[in-house]
Parts: C-alpha cells; structure tokens; sequence
C-alpha cells in the first residue's frame, strides 16, 4: 500500500492544526477525501466535510484531498471506487465512506462520531 | 496431407476480431472476439470463466504483442499468480515486462456507508492509470458483480457500469467481463443487457458423477456461429475447445486406398483397402478379434511410415503389446520410432465430450494418420444417454476434415439386440466390418464379412478369421453365409 507523508503531500489542500498529541492518537482524526476533478460532487463533499469537522471535532481533525486526476496511482492503496470517498485514516479501524457527504446523519454514524440508530 | 478446403468467408468489413489464442475457441467464433468491443463470459462458480480471462491476456501479451489488464474483483494478486501458475503462466514475470497487469478491487461491504451522490470514477481512474501503464490492448473484469454487493444503489451501479463499457469501447479495448449465472438468467445481475456484440456461456455439468464441460456461444453479432455447445477441456496446458461443428458436409472425399494391413481384407475391397480418410467401424462379439484387427491395420500404416494414434479404453499399453505379440504383430518398434501413439483412458474418467477433447488435443499436437478408437462401447457408456450421436457425429466430421482414416471397435453381446450402438454409429461409418462367432459342425470359429464399405465393390462373402501366431488371415468364403442373412445380425445366423 502507497503511503503518502501527510506533510510533504501536494494533494493537501486544507489542514487545521497540526497533530499535537500523538499520544492521544484514538481522539485525532485524520480524514482523506478523495475526488476526481472539480465536480459539483467534489465540492459538494469537500464543503460538507468542512462544515461537520468544524462543528463535531474542532481541534482534532485533519483533512486531506487527493484528487486522483492528479494522482490516479493513489486510487488503488486505499482501494477507491466510487467518487467522492471519505478514508477515516485515524483512529483506527480505517472506514471509507462514499457519497458526496450531505446526509450529515449517515457521515456521522460512518465516522463513529454518532451510534447508529 | 493435402491441406482442408477452406471454408468460404464471410466477409464483414466492420467486424474486426482479435484472437484469443485459447485452441479452438478461434476456429468456434471464426478468429477471436470483436475487437474494441466487450464480451461477456457468463456461468456458475467453476465454469472456468476466470481462467478464459486469464488466458486472453496471457496469450494476448506473449503471442499476440497485446498487453491486459485484469482487474479483479475476487482474488488478490498473489492468489491469481498462484492460481494461474499450475497452467505455466508465469504472471509475476509478465507483469515485471509490463505485458500484464492485474489490479485487485477489494470491496467490502461494511466499509462503506452511502452519505449522497457519488459515481464510480474510482474505478475509471483505476482502470485508465492501469491501461496507460502498460500501454494495454485487453482487459478483463472478473467479476465486475462484485460492485453489486458493495454498492447499495443498484440505480447508480447500472449506469455506471453502462457507462463503463462504453468507456471501454471508446478507448478501443477489447474486453471480457465475467458474470456469476443466476437462476434462469445469464447472468445474476443482468449484465447481458449491456453488452451487445458477444456473449459466451460456460457450464460445467455433473451426471453420474463424471464432469464435462461446454461452452456456447449464445450471440456474436455480425457473425455466424454454431448455437452448438462445444465441449471443452481444462488440464494442465489451461482451457481447449473443441472446435468439432456439424454444421457442413464438406470435407473432401480421398481416391487413395490404404491397405487394411491383411491381404486378404484388402482383397475383400477390390484388393486395395480402405479409402484414405474414411472411418470404419468394426464390431464383433467379446474375443472376435477386433482388437488384432486394428492393431493389424496401425501396425501397416506405421509400416508405410505413417503416425498412429491409438485409444484404448480397455486394455493398458502394454496388454495391448503383449496380446499382440501372441498373434505375432510386434507393435514396440513403431512405438520406439515414434509412430505407434498409445492413449490410455478409462471410460468414466471424463464425459463423452471430455475424451473428445482428449482426443482433439492429441490429435492436433500428434497430426496422426490413423486413428484407433478401442473399443467405442466404452466410450459411449461414459455419456449417459445425452446426444451421443451428435458428439460422434463431430468426432467422425473432424476426423474427415482432417483427412485421418478412423477406425473404431465396438463389443457387441451375442442374443442380444445388441446393434443399439451400432446402429447409432454406425451410418456414419464409410465401412462396416463385422466379426463373429460360430460353431457350425461343434466347431468354433471366427468369421468376418464386409457388411458395408461405401465407394467400392466390396465382396459380400463372409469368410472365416484365422487368428494365429502367424498372424490374421482370412480363410475360404462361407457358403452359406452370404450377407442376406447376415443383415438380419448375428444373433439370426447364430442358429444356422
């Protein structure tokens, strides 16, 4: 599986802070949001993304994009599909979530932020 | 050998096809599969959809410069090279040479919520950055219906999948896609709605616990194929068709003669023998003789330098060697020379449309003369009751087409009617020898007439089969058994 180190990645396009606990690795999260191309669905998702972040986990999310127009051998690490297609990287275990976010229900109970119904 | 006629073409300028390099399945779809078009290979767990993919690609990056992609929804990487290398496909080296590329789609169904609109571009980018990689002619999708079970919206999944065949075709690959049947459709989720140009169906039946498998061709547009099923095979060398169609009569019918390898038999049929390429059938009540028979007539054409290939189906190699020897024909130099083919099967190891295959594959890598089916009963008791006679049929087609003169043995039981194989055989035979017991006087003996042999004036004596260490020879003609009675079949004349 392809790594890419968080820092140096050209795809990041919005980090919040950075991680300062590393120790409290089960609290962090460390989201990457796959598109393809600036499309309605991309911008969509990546809106959406923001907007839950900020609201259910400020302070401890981070947020990649990768877009694989740009990056098309990253598809296959993560095992990529469906676009868009969120990867809660951190904490473990590793989640992918597709769609274009707006069923802010569904994101959470994927995220494990909210107990299924 | 002079060379089959070819058969006429039909000429489509559109259709362009490209080999799949699999035997037989060439010659079955008229050269390969449409090119820059997606084919669908449908058929239960087992059928050896998969492997026909692999083999498309791999025959395709070796033989024909076209490299493939096989994205596959099932096995990972490492379980396909291993899968695929018991057939001598070495898929690690390819993939280092940049001929094939296998990408693992891993879809796993609790992993993945559905939170709005998405689509598959995932799997476009995927397969595009694979295809450019190495430049790649073929793909495979086996089993794109993995996506079903991943992705919820059936809705999204169909037209995605439209629009991935139209992708695949715009980029003028040509592909396979493999589909699981269902129930009493093609494919469980429908696939053959999408693709329009080619489907081939696979199956892999069991009865009375012996296994065959066969393929059809359900549609191929622009083309015409046989809706026949064509059996085929996988052993060690991978998958072989075949390719055996009745659809024409055209094989061309030979002047020469080849000696029967007894003179007197050959002076039965105007003193020449058979025709070349014709098939011959002979039956005979259990120790007639017939197996001395045919062992004489490969022995003379191994003698005229020609190759045998030899079925037998009851007696081992060596049986065979040592039973012959008792009546003076040593078959061992011809073996040593490399003309003598032994082929040793049991009956109930494969179905009637295995031991064909069997039979093709030997006789495409041996390209024998003659060949020798010892005896035939067995061969159609390994069939159960299912359309054996059209498989003979094709058998005894290709045989002709191949210009090899056949000759096959068939026990028959004394009293009883007997004839039932026989007769399903036997109007496809050129000449029909039979064998016989008698005790005329309270002594025993063999006899032989020549109860059909097209083409030819052929004596309709029957004479008595001297079987000895010297060898077979044919005594004085029977008076008082002319082929009158004898048509009415041995267990008539058994009382005379």
């Amino acid at each position: 599986m392809e790594k890419i180190p968080a820092k140096k990645s050209p795809a990041k396009r919005n980090a919040t802070k950075k991680s300062a606990a590393k120790a409290d690795a089960n609290d962090f999260y460390r989201l990457r949001l796959y598109i393809a191309g600036q499309t309605p669905n991309s911008i969509t998702a990546i809106a959406n993304l923001k907007k839950i972040c900020e609201e259910k986990l400020k302070g401890k999310y981070r947020i990649e994009v990768v877009d694989l127009l740009e990056k098309p051998q990253l598809a296959k690490g993560d095992q990529i599909i469906a676009i868009p297609t969120l990867v809660r990287r951190l904490p473990p275990p590793v989640k992918r979530i597709i769609g274009n976010l707006s069923k802010t229900e569904s994101v959470l109970v994927g995220l494990d932020l909210q107990p299924a119904r | 050998m002079p060379a089959a006629k070819p058969k006429p073409k039909v000429v489509r300028t559109s259709l362009a096809k490209v080999p799949t390099g699999i035997q037989g399945l060439d010659e079955v779809t008229g050269g390969g599969l449409p090119k820059g078009r997606v084919t669908l290979v449908c058929g239960r767990a087992g059928c050896g959809k998969s492997l026909l993919g692999m083999e498309f690609l791999v025959h395709g990056a070796v033989e024909y410069g076209e490299p493939g992609v096989c994205m596959n929804f099932e096995e990972t990487e490492e379980k396909l090279t291993a899968n695929v290398a018991s057939l001598g496909f070495d898929l690690r080296d390819l993939s280092k040479r940049k001929k094939l590329l296998v990408d693992f789609v891993s879809i796993e169904r609790n992993q993945i919520a559905e939170t709005g609109e998405y689509n598959l571009d995932g799997l476009f980018i995927r397969l595009a950055h694979a295809v450019k990689a190495i430049k790649a002619k073929r793909v495979v999708l086996d089993s794109v219906e993995a996506l079903f079970s991943g992705i919820v919206d059936s809705a999204i999944l169909r037209s995605e999948l439209s629009r991935l065949f139209r992708w695949l075709e715009d980029q003028k690959l040509t592909a396979i896609v493999t589909g699981e049947a269902g129930s009493d459709t093609l494919t469980r989720h429908g696939l053959e709605e999408y693709v329009a140009d080619c489907v081939i169906s696979l199956d892999h039946r069991v009865s009375d616990q012996i296994s065959t498998r066969r393929l059809r061709i359900v549609k191929y547009r622009g083309t015409s194929h046989g809706t026949d099923e064509y059996p085929f095979l996988i052993d060690e060398e991978g998958i072989s068709v075949v390719p055996i169609t009745s659809l024409v009569l055209n094989h061309k019918a030979l002047r020469d003669r080849v000696s029967t390898g007894i003179a007197s038999l050959d002076e039965m049929m105007e003193g020449k023998g058979f025709f070349r390429g014709s098939s011959v059938l002979v039956t005979g009540t259990a120790g007639t003789g017939k197996s001395s028979l045919v062992a004489n007539f490969s022995s003379a054409s191994c003698a005229r330098g020609e190759k045998c290939l030899y079925f037998t189906f009851e007696e081992s190699p060596s049986q065979i060697l040592r039973n012959m020897r008792s009546v003076g024909l040593n078959l061992e130099p011809w073996m040593k020379k490399g003309l003598l083919h032994f082929n040793a099967m049991r009956p109930t190891s494969t179905g009637l449309e295995g031991h064909l295959a069997v039979i093709h594959r030997l006789i495409s890598q041996i390209r024998p003369s003659v060949v020798v089916i010892d005896p035939i009963t067995n061969l159609v008791s390994a069939s159960g009751s299912y359309d054996i006679k059209s498989m003979l049929v094709r058998l005894v087609d290709f045989l002709k087409m191949q210009q090899i003169t056949s000759i096959f043995t068939n026990l028959t039981f004394a009293g009883d009617p007997q004839e039932r194989t026989a007769a399903a055989v036997s109007s496809l035979m050129d000449t029909w020898i039979v064998l016989r017991d008698s005790k005329p006087n309270g002594r025993p003996r063999r006899e032989l007439y020549v109860l059909k042999s097209r083409g030819m004036a052929h004596s309709r004596e029957a004479r008595e089969l001297i079987v000895s260490k010297k060898g077979l020879e044919l005594g004085l003609v029977l008076k008082d058994h002319l082929l009158a009675s004898a048509v009415e079949g041995p267990s008539a004349v058994a009382a005379s």
